[in-house]
C-alpha cells in the first residue's frame, strides 16, 4: 500500500463503487465500498495532523485513580500499537504509559484521523506514522487542560504551574494533586487550540523501550479476542462454505435427522454456504458437518487451478501494459547493452493463516439497533456495509472492535471473506444474538489469498556488467484494485502489483516497470507487506543474477548501484556489519555445516531494509541459520516493539520463502488446515538479529518491512551455495543439492 | 452428566462424551483462555495439563478426562511452576497477538513440571506450539528464564 503512503488526500467521501450479487442469494446482498479519495491534491508536506487532535474528550478520559483510559483509533493485534500509542500521549501529557488503558474506539468520525481526516483503518504499517503529531497534540491539549484546572483550584497563575508524570505541581507552594484529582474540573474547561509541543531533545518516553501493555494479560488467558465473545441469549452458528467459490446450496440431503442432533436449534442457506445454529458451537459443528450438502453453479471454473492461473498470467504478459514508473529510455539502453539478461519469476497464493479463526458476534437490541463485534482493521468500513446488510442508517451500528488474534491483513472488506454477513443474517433470521465461527478448514476455503502473480524481468549490462537498463512487467490483479480501488493514486495501475518493483533505490540510468491488468478469479487481500511480499523477492532475485552473470560479488554489486543513495548504502553496510562483515561463501562453518549468505534490499511502507541470510542444506531442505535485518523507519517511538516487529515481520517472510502455498486444484484450495499448509514451525526459527537505524527521515512503518527482504536473501544465500537459482517459491518445491 | 475437575473445582456438563475438552471448557464452562486454532492437535492453541501432562485438549474427549486433574491457563498465575512460567513470559515481553500464547505457556509448564532442568532437546521436543506471529524467539528466552527461576 505504498501509493498510499505520501499522499494525503482531500475529503472525498465514501463511494459505492461496484455491487455485486455474489451474495444475493438469501438477501444479504454484500456492498464493495471504495472510498473515493481523489488523487489531485497529494500536497501537504511533513507530519500530518488531525483536526481532532484537540478532542480530548473523544479519546481519553482520566479516571480518579488516576488510570488513563485511552480510545484508540487503531486495532491492536500484536504489533504493539496501543503501547506506542500511549507512550507517544503520555510523552506530551506527562503521564505514565503504564497507567494507560487502551481500547479500539468505536465507529466514528472523530476516530477517522487519515488521510485528511477521511478514513481510518490499521494496516499498510500506518498507524504511529498517521497518528504521530496528533497524538502528540492531544496529550498536550489534556495537559494544558490539567494545568489550568489545577491553577484555577489554587488560584496561582498558569504559569507556575508544572507537571511530573501523573501529576500537577505548584512548587512555590509546595502542593500538587494527581491527574485522576483534577479531571473532572479539567474536562469543563474550553479546550485549548495552542497546547505547544515539546522539544524532541527533552523526551523521555519515546524512543524508549517501554514494556507492552497488554503481556500479562496475554500470558495469562485474560485478554479477550473477538472468538472469546458472548451475549446472553446468544446462539452459536457452524458455516459449510461451498467447497468451490460462488456455489450456492441446492439441496440438503438430511435435514430433518441434522435438526434432530443434540443442541441444534436450526439450519439456514446461506450465499454460498450452509449454517447451523445451535446452543454450543461444537454441535453446530458436528451437525453441519453430518448435513449432506448438494452444490450448484460457481463463479470459479470448476477447471481452475493455480497453474492454469499462472499460465493465464504467463499468457497475458504480452499483452496492453501500463507503464507504471518510468526513468531515462528502456530502449535506448537496451540497444546501447553489451549483454542481455531475461527471467521470468512467480510467487503463488498465500493464506494469512492467522491464528484466531475469524468469527462475527451479532446483536440487535430491542430498539432494532446491532452491535457488532468482530476482528476488523476498519471499524468505519465495517460499519457501512454492515448497515446496509441490515437496513439500518450507520449511526444504528455500533462495532466493537476486540484484539486481533494476529491480522496481517485478513481482516478488511473482503467480500466473501468476510463472517459479519452471516453472523447479520443469522440473527435477523432467529431473532437471537448469533455469533458465528468459521472452523479453520472453512477460513482455508474462504480466505481472501496474497495474490499469485508473476513478473517479467530484463537486464541490460554494459561492457563492465554494471545494468543500464532494467525492465520489470508485472502480470496480474492485486487487493487494492479489486477492493479498495479509490485508494489507488493511478487507477490503470494498481500499486498493490507493482510495488516493490518500483521505487528502487539503485542507479540504473533506463528503468521501467509495466503493468499488465489481469484479473483472476480467487479472492485476493492484502498479506503483510502486500506485493513487496513477492516483488521484492522478485527483484532482488534478479539483481543477484545479474551480479552473478557479471562475474561480480552481489554485495558489492549493490553498494556499487547505491552510490547515489548514501541512506541506503549506509543500511546495507549496517546490516553487513551486524552479521559480522559481509561474505558470500560457501565457507565451512565451525559445526562443520558449509554455508553461503545472501543479502536483499527493500523499501517498503516508507521505511528501508536491508537484510543478509546465512543458510545451509540438510537433506536436500534449506537451513536458514542466521538472518541479520537492518532498518531504517527514520525515526521511531519504541525500539523494543520495533525489534519484536521485525523479528515477527521476518519470520512470516521467512514461513511464505521456505513452505507456505495455497494450491488451487479443480476450483478448490487444497489445504485446509496447517497439516496441509505448513507455517513456521518453532524449530526452523533462525536467530535474528535487529539494528536500527534512525536517519531522520520522515517516519515509515514497522509491521510490515521485515518481511520483504527474507525471501530473496534466503534465495541468493541458496544461490550463493548451491549455483541453483531459485525463480519460483516457496523453496520447498525446490529439489536442492549442493554443487 | 460428565464430573470433571478443572482448576481444582468439580464440575458437571451434560456435554455429549466425545465432546473435545477444548468446547467444553470454552463453551460449557466460559474458560475462553484455552483457543481454539487448527481442531487437529497441529498448532497446540488449545493446550492444557492433564495430571501435569500438556495436552491438546482439542484432541481429547471430554470422557476420557473425566477423574483426571485438569489445569488451565486462567490457573497459571496460581501454580507453583505456572506462575514462574508467566512472570518469565511477561518479563520477556514474549506475547505479540497473544492468541497462541496460553498454549505455550502451558506447554512450558508441562514440560517443567516433568523435566525442572531441561536441555536444549528437552525445550526443542516440547515447545512445539505453533505462532504465526513468530515469536519463537521470545518464547525461547521465556522458557530459560523460567527455567533458570523454577
Ligand atoms: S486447536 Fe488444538 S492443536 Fe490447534
Ligand atoms: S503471539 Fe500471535 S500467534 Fe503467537
Amino acid at each position: 500500500m505504498n501509493s498510499i503512503t505520501r499522499p494525503s488526500l482531500p475529503p472525498g467521501g465514501i463511494a459505492n463503487l461496484s455491487r455485486r450479487g455474489l451474495l444475493g442469494a438469501a438477501g444479504i446482498g454484500t456492498l464493495l465500498l471504495g472510498f473515493g479519495l481523489p488523487t489531485a491534491a497529494r500536497a501537504q508536506k511533513g507530519p500530518p495532523m488531525s483536526r481532532h487532535a484537540t478532542a480530548v474528550a473523544a479519546y481519553l478520559q482520566i479516571r480518579p485513580d488516576g488510570t488513563i483510559r485511552l480510545l484508540s483509533p487503531f486495532v491492536e493485534g500484536g504489533q504493539g500499537i496501543a503501547t506506542s500509542s500511549a507512550q507517544i500521549i503520555a510523552e506530551e501529557l506527562d503521564a505514565d504509559p503504564a497507567q494507560f488503558v487502551v481500547e479500539c474506539a468505536p465507529a466514528g468520525a472523530e476516530y477517522q484521523i487519515m488521510f485528511g481526516d477521511q478514513v481510518r483503518f490499521t494496516g499498510g504499517s500506518f498507524s504511529t506514522r498517521a497518528s504521530y503529531t496528533t497524538f502528540r497534540k492531544l496529550g498536550a491539549t489534556a495537559r494544558a487542560m490539567l494545568v489550568q484546572a489545577a491553577a484555577q483550584r489554587w488560584g496561582v497563575p498558569t504559569a507556575e504551574v508544572t507537571t511530573s508524570p501523573g501529576r500537577v505541581l505548584h512548587a512555590a507552594s509546595s502542593r500538587s494533586l494527581g491527574y485522576g484529582e483534577l479531571a473532572e474540573a479539567a474536562a469543563k474547561l474550553p479546550v485549548p487550540a495552542d497546547a505547544s509541543l515539546k522539544d524532541a531533545a527533552q523526551f523521555r518516553v519515546i524512543g524508549k523501550p517501554t514494556p507492552r501493555l497488554d503481556v500479562r494479560a496475554k500470558s495469562t488467558g485474560a485478554a479477550k479476542y473477538g472468538i472469546d465473545s458472548a451475549a446472553p441469549g446468544m446462539l452459536q452458528a457452524a458455516i459449510a462454505h461451498a467447497p468451490r467459490l460462488g456455489q450456492e446450496p441446492a439441496t440438503l440431503g438430511n435435514e430433518a435427522a441434522v435438526r434432530a442432533m443434540p443442541g441444534v436449534h436450526s439450519v439456514h442457506r446461506l450465499p454460498g454456504a450452509v449454517a447451523v445454529l445451535a446452543d454450543r458451537w461444537w454441535r453446530a459443528r458436528q451437525a453441519v458437518e453430518a448435513l449432506e450438502i448438494g452444490w450448484t453453479g460457481g463463479t470459479l471454473p470448476e477447471d481452475f487451478s493455480s497453474a492454469s492461473q499462472l499460465a493465464g498470467f504467463k499468457a497475458a504478459a504480452g499483452g496492453a501494459a501500463q507503464v507504471a514508473e518510468t526513468r531515462g529510455d528502456l530502449e535506448a539502453g537496451m540497444r546501447g547493452a553489451a549483454k542481455v539478461v531475461e527471467a521470468e519469476y512467480d510467487a503463488p497464493y498465500l493464506a494469512h493463516a492467522q491464528l484466531e479463526p475469524p468469527s462475527a458476534l451479532a446483536v440487535f437490541a430491542a430498539d432494532g439497533t446491532l452491535d457488532l463485534t468482530m476482528p476488523n482493521q476498519a471499524p468505519e468500513m465495517y460499519r457501512e456495509v454492515a448497515a446496509k446488510l441490515a437496513g439500518l442508517q450507520p449511526g444504528q451500528v455500533r462495532i466493537h472492535s476486540p484484539l486481533l488474534g494476529g491480522f496481517f491483513g485478513r481482516h478488511f472488506l473482503y467480500d466473501t471473506a468476510n463472517v459479519f454477513p452471516q453472523a447479520i443474517a443469522l440473527a435477523k433470521a432467529v431473532g437471537r444474538p448469533v455469533k458465528v465461527i468459521w472452523s479453520r478448514e472453512e477460513e482455508f476455503r474462504r480466505d481472501a489469498y496474497r495474490p499469485l502473480s508473476y513478473t517479467k524481468l530484463r537486464a541490460g549490462l554494459d561492457a563492465q556488467g554494471m545494468p543500464v537498463a532494467l525492465q520489470a512487467v508485472a502480470v496480474g490483479e492485486g487487493p487494492l484494485g479489486r477492493h479498495m480501488a479509490g485508494f489507488l493514486a493511478n487507477p490503470k495501475v494498481d500499486d498493490s502489483v507493482v510495488e516493490g518493483l518500483t521505487e528502487k533505490p539503485y542507479g540504473i540510468a533506463h528503468h521501467r516497470v509495466d503493468y499488465v491488468h489481469s484479473k483472476q478469479p480467487v479472492n485476493i487481500g492484502f498479506w503483510r507487506s502486500v506485493a513487496h511480499s513477492m516483488n521484492d523477492f522478485f527483484y532482488e532475485s534478479f539483481l543477484d543474477e545479474l551480479a552473478v552473470t557479471a562475474g561480480r560479488d552481489p554485495f558489492e554489486y549493490r553498494m556499487a548501484l547505491l552510490a547515489g543513495s548514501p541512506r541506503h548504502a549506509t543500511l546495507l553496510k549496517a546490516a553487513a556489519e551486524l552479521s559480522g562483515g559481509w561474505q558470500r561463501g560457501p565457507y565451512d562453518a565451525a559445526d562443520g555445516t558449509k554455508r553461503a549468505r545472501g543479502c536483499a534490499m527493500a523499501s517498503p511502507f516508507g521505511s528501508e531494509v536491508a537484510t543478509i541470510a546465512e543458510v545451509s542444506l540438510k537433506d536436500g531442505e534449506v537451513v536458514v541459520h542466521h538472518l541479520w535485518v537492518a532498518i531504517d523507519p527514520g525515526q521511531i517511538v519504541n525500539p523494543a516493539i520495533v525489534a519484536a516487529q521485525v523479528r515477527s515481520a521476518a519470520a512470516i517472510g521467512l514461513s511464505s520463502a521456505l513452505l507456505e502455498e495455497v494450491v488451487f486444484e479443480k476450483g478448490e484450495p487444497q489445504a485446509l488446515n496447517f497439516d496441509a499448509y505448513p507455517i513456521l514451525p518453532p524449530a526452523r526459527m533462525p536467530q535474528i538479529s535487529v539494528r536500527i537505524v534512525e536517519s531522520g527521515a520522515p517516519m515509515g512503518g514497522v509491521g510490515e518491512p521485515g518481511t520483504p527482504g527474507v525471501p530473496p536473501a534466503v534465495a541468493n544465500a541458496v544461490a550463493a551455495l548451491t549455483g541453483q537459482r531459485i525463480r519460483s517459491l516457496p523453496l520447498a518445491k525446490a529439489r536442492l543439492g549442493t554443487t | 452428566m460428565i464430573e470433571i475437575s478443572v482448576n481444582g473445582r468439580t464440575q458437571s456438563v451434560d456435554a455429549e462424551p466425545d465432546t473435545p475438552l477444548l468446547w467444553v471448557l470454552r463453551d460449557w464452562l466460559g474458560m475462553t483462555g484455552t483457543k481454539y486454532g487448527c481442531g487437529i492437535a497441529q498448532c497446540g492453541a488449545c493446550s492444557v495439563l492433564v495430571d501435569g501432562q500438556a495436552m491438546r485438549s482439542c484432541q481429547v474427549p471430554v470422557e476420557s478426562v473425566a477423574g483426571q486433574q485438569i489445569l488451565t491457563i486462567e490457573a497459571m498465575a496460581d501454580h507453583p511452576v505456572g506462575k514462574k512460567v508467566v512472570e518469565a513470559w511477561v518479563a520477556a515481553q514474549a506475547p505479540q497477538c497473544g492468541y497462541c500464547q496460553s498454549g505455550q505457556v502451558i506447554a512450558a509448564t508441562g514440560m517443567l513440571l516433568q523435566t525442572p532442568k531441561p536441555t536444549e532437546d528437552d525445550i526443542a521436543g516440547a515447545m512445539t506450539n505453533l505462532c504465526r506471529c513468530g515469536t519463537y524467539l521470545d518464547i525461547a528466552a521465556a522458557v530459560k528464564r523460567a527455567a533458570e527461576t523454577a
